[in-house]
């Protein structure tokens, strides 16, 4: 009808686990919108059902998940479960924050595309969104 | 069309996300949709929440739903935000409010973003309530950008319009100056646990005193959305406003204004894109191009333009 909208790429960026600081997340989420997505944030301390929840209500492309805590591969597993669980199962997943270099595989293994630790451009990250999703 | 019509109409949360996904495109799917799920909506009552900046519109909007819930009612919400008018970007966060009622199958929540509309609202959000209400939801309430411009379209989108306001902020004085106040059918006094709140209830009355006789006065509802306080009056508030508006006649009329809006737009986006369609992009920035030169005026220009189609 009238000269559609051009459809954007919808990011949610979700900070699982206990620890409260959520500037890096912040950092990306504004990145992101100066790059033209729509990004959804969620806020500290969410639960891995609450980021899927979240990613089905919201119909994002992308799921971020950033995390300082070290609980990683106690926390992603059951974010990808969560999803899973709901039928979402076509996003792209990529994740930050502090994430030693022996974890990397596992994270790949749980379908994670990208790890970005501290010291990212967050351009890379614009990037690395573009062109894992088609619009 | 997909199975997935046949999913939304299962009460599938997931379906009903990815329609509103194809609806705000604007996509020919989307309207598909649309029109398939016409039949099924037309039940819901639509509650607008407007106001300042910070004034509480997520946090109410999340108590006002959790009151809903604890009455069994199901409820859909759209919380819009400002696009980046540099990246069409943006960033939306008033889930972050609304955290109590992230995992309740009753609620469904989704931010939009406004996509370079003005007036609060987003493009499609006629269109996406339409969805929500098709889905079923007996409440499907609406969050605007709250910019602290007049956001007066909400008034058009919604039943029953709740202008949020703080005390001890200058707000009321803020309220008159944009005329907003005219839109709103409740208002609402939130932060009620900062002081002035019962000062500003007051200055609000007497604004309204000066109202014509015989006009409704909206009731003026005193919250503290952050404890859920004030939530059970203003369900109940919403409910009779509702009442109000089917005996007075205001819900046929509300919706025949709404059909006629809704319409004419519909309607004048399809001429516009016929027109695009039969003038040549090449012909159209020529004519333009004339107009940018001040050898023809626009309003000829328009003439000639809509002239390729009549
Ligand atoms: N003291 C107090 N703070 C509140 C109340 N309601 C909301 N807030 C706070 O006001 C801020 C803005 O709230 P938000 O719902 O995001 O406002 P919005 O921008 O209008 O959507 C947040 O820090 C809330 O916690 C209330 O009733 N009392
Ligand atoms: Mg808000």
């Amino acid at each position: 009808m009238s000269a559609p909208t051009a459809a954007k790429i919808r990011v949610l960026i979700a900070k699982p686990g206990l620890d409260g600081h959520d500037r890096g997340a912040k950092v990306v989420a504004r990145a992101l919108r100066d790059g033209g997505c729509e990004v959804i944030y969620t806020g500290i301390r969410q639960t891995p059902e609450m980021i899927a929840e979240a990613a089905l209500q919201e119909d994002v492309d992308v799921v971020g998940l950033s995390i300082l805590s070290g609980a990683h591969l106690e926390l992603f597993p059951r974010v990808v479960a969560e999803l899973k669980k709901r039928g979402v199962s076509d996003v792209v997943l990529f994740c930050g924050g502090i994430i030693p270099e022996e974890d990397t595989k596992a994270l790949e293994g749980l379908g994670f595309s990208a790890i970005f630790r501290p010291g990212t451009n967050t351009q890379d990250i614009v990037k690395f969104v573009y062109e894992h999703v088609q619009k | 069309m997909d199975d997935l019509v046949g999913r939304f109409l299962n009460g599938e949360r997931r379906a009903l996300a990815r329609i509103i996904s194809r609806v705000e495109n604007e996509t020919a799917e989307g309207r598909e949709y649309l029109r398939a799920l016409f039949p099924h909506s037309g039940k819901t009552h639509t509650v607008g929440i407007t106001g300042g900046p910070g004034s509480g519109k997520s946090t109410l909007t999340g108590a006002l739903a959790a009151e809903y819930r604890r009455r069994g009612k199901r409820v859909g919400i759209v919380a819009v935000d400002p696009s980046s008018p540099f990246s069409q970007g943006a960033i939306l966060g008033d889930r972050i409010r609304m955290q109590d009622l992230a995992l309740d199958e009753g609620v469904y929540v989704r931010s939009m973003a406004s996509r370079g509309a003005l007036g609060g609202l987003a493009p499609t959000i006629d269109d996406v309530v339409s969805i929500m209400d098709a889905f079923g939801f007996d409440y499907v309430l609406i969050e605007t950008v709250g910019a602290g411009q007049d956001e007066v379209e909400i008034a058009g989108t919604a039943l029953t319009t709740i202008l949020v306001n703080n005390p001890g902020t200058g707000d009321d004085i803020q309220a008159l100056k944009a005329g907003i106040i005219e839109i709103a059918d409740i208002l609402v006094v939130n932060k009620a646990d900062h002081p002035g709140a019962d000062l500003l209830v007051s200055q609000l009355q007497a604004l309204l005193s000066l109202a014509p006789a015989g006009a409704r006065r909206p009731p003026i509802l005193k919250t503290t959305a952050i404890k859920g306080e004030g939530l059970e009056k203003l369900a109940g508030s919403i409910v009779a406003h509702r009442e109000h508006l089917v005996s007075s006649g205001g819900l046929d009329r509300a919706r025949a204004i709404d059909a006629r809006h809704q319409v004419l737009a519909i309607a004048r986006a399809i001429l516009l894109e016929k027109i695009r369609r039969s003038y040549p992009e090449a012909e159209l920035e020529a004519l333009v191009q004339r107009v940018a030169a001040r050898e023809l005026d626009p309003h000829t220009a328009a003439e000639e333009l809509a002239g390729a189609v009549s």
